[in-house]
């Protein structure tokens, strides 16, 4: 008993003092993100890695699940003959949660696990301890660039998915009913406001700051050689997509506080 | 208070983890242009104590000083500044693994200098011809020998023309004449005016590079002098480091 309480203690202890480091970590990006020098080189090339090279995979993913939705969407308001309600009640569903979230789940898979793999191998290689020896502030040039494009790019690969996913079910729709790409288009968007596309898509920011921060931090916190740099790489992954996920709760709840057109 | 008489200077040093002392009551100077060696067992502080100097970590007691400015009690900007005065070569290079050799041994001179880019990539060609890998700008580190990595890691080393030059085990996992080729180059550095401080097991290497030794024990100064004093030391420990089959 006694031992179990004490694993159990100090199991909770470790937590909360990666919890307290994790929340230094993203302060201090938030604050480097304002200071010079601002590193626009290293940041529009991870823009690049991070943001333009998840296009195929965001998109493919999006259309996808435009088919899935699409199909879905009829099963159901067929049975109420409200067929023509489909594509608004998609492109609703697809610009309010399910592109966020997804592109959030699907960034947090294929962006955090690398960040935290590449940063861990160049830690346990000395190659941070080498930037800093060349006077280069390896949080900024690093982690804090990393951040910054993950935070930039969500937002877009977000429009992207959710753009994909309403072609796919356009798609989807023309195979069944030969509707037209025009009045698809027009019924989709009919019903979508600024309320629900805005908030929707901005709140990715938050989850491209989570993604960021915290695989650069597991990166940056990697011991133990090559076990340790792929544990870097998959807790990146679990702990960024749980984190998502919980944080997603919050924002909605927020959504709904600050625009509550969008509940209704 | 500064020291400008001396390149490097440590004032009672300590330094532990997690409650393990690893430096304890640590000082020595290197006078500028001098070649320092630090000798010792494995785990002994010596890549530590290396670490100390550039600022990578910083002394539970005791203060650092570089040409004159307390290294111990800077950071940011101040710190940075102070670091560009020195070179590193870390124990396995510590190259960048993601950009070219070539582009490795520009990267000090592109964050740090206003040159154009022709003229860093002729001046990074020329860091490398000193090292004999000019023919291996656009190779990437992956694709380097071990003691190629460590010579193209010299080159960044030198990058910026340090003042100083701390070196971390030169000949680890070098063969006896690659190892020979590095020491030769440190000592070109060395005539050049560059202050050496290299940590090293290889007691033949010390004999070669360094004005002055000191050997680590257990954290502790166990001996410090010229190499001919150390040879000469009646103390136990001494005589089996200077005097061991492997040279250390």
């Amino acid at each position: 008993m006694y031992k179990w309480l004490q694993t159990t203690g100090e199991g909770a202890i470790a937590i909360l003092a990666w919890v307290g480091r994790y929340a230094i970590f993203g302060a201090r990006a938030l604050r480097d993100v304002l200071r010079p020098p601002f590193e626009g080189g290293e940041v529009a090339r991870q823009i690049y890695e991070i943001g333009w090279r998840s296009v195929p995979l965001i998109a493919s993913s999006g259309f996808a699940i435009g088919v899935v939705l699409s199909m879905h969407t009829r099963a159901s308001l067929e049975r109420f003959g409200a067929e023509a309600m489909i594509p608004a009640g998609l492109a609703i569903a697809l610009i309010r949660e399910t592109g966020p979230l997804t592109t959030g789940l699907l960034m947090s898979g294929r962006v955090a696990a690398g960040i935290g793999a590449e940063l861990g191998a160049m830690r346990v290689t000395e190659q941070i301890d080498a930037l800093e020896a060349s006077a280069v502030d390896s949080f900024k040039y690093l982690a804090v660039t990393r951040i910054l494009a993950c935070v930039i790019s969500l937002p877009l690969l977000t429009v992207v998915m959710d753009f994909a996913g309403i072609l796919g079910g356009f798609l989807a729709e023309r195979a069944i009913t030969h509707m037209s790409f025009g009045l698809y288009f027009t019924r989709a968007f009919s019903l979508v406001e600024f309320q629900d596309f805005i908030p929707a898509t901005m709140k990715t920011t938050v989850f491209g700051f989570i993604i960021g921060s915290v695989a650069s931090h597991l990166g940056f916190e990697t011991t133990g050689g090559t076990e340790g740099v792929g544990q870097a790489s998959t807790r990146s992954v679990v702990l960024a997509s749980i984190l998502i996920i919980a944080t997603n709760v919050v924002l909605v709840r927020l959504i709904f506080f600050l625009f509550p057109v969008v509940r209704s | 208070m500064k020291a400008p008489d001396a390149a490097i200077r440590l004032e009672h040093v300590s330094k532990a983890f997690d409650s393990r002392p690893v430096l304890c009551d640590v000082s020595f100077a290197v006078a500028p242009g001098q070649a320092f060696c630090i000798l010792g067992r494995s785990g002994t502080g010596k890549s530590v104590t290396l670490k100390h100097i550039i600022g990578l970590m910083r002394p539970d007691a005791g203060r650092i000083f570089v040409e004159g400015d307390e290294v111990s009690a800077l950071g940011g900007a101040a710190l940075g500044r102070v670091r560009r005065r020195m070179g590193f070569l870390f124990q396995n290079a510590a190259l960048f693994d993601s950009i070219s050799v070539g582009e490795n041994v520009a990267f000090p001179m592109r964050r740090h200098t206003r040159r154009s880019d022709e003229e860093v990539r002729e001046r990074a060609l020329r860091k490398l011809a000193d090292v004999g890998l000019e023919r291996d700008y656009d190779k990437m580190p992956a694709d380097l020998s071990g003691g190629m990595r460590k010579r193209a890691g010299l080159a960044r080393a030198m990058a910026l023309d340090p003042s100083i030059l701390l070196v971390d085990e030169p000949s680890a996992g070098l063969d006896p004449i690659t190892s020979a080729e590095i020491d030769d180059l440190l000592l070109a550095r060395k005539r050049q005016g560059t202050t050496l401080v290299v940590v090293t097991h290889n007691i033949p290497s010390a004999r070669t590079l360094g004005d002055e030794l000191m050997l680590l024990h257990e954290g502790r100064i166990a001996a410090q002098g010229t190499t001919a004093e150390l040879e000469r030391s009646s103390d136990p420990l001494v005589h089996a480091f200077m005097h061991s089959e492997s040279g250390g």
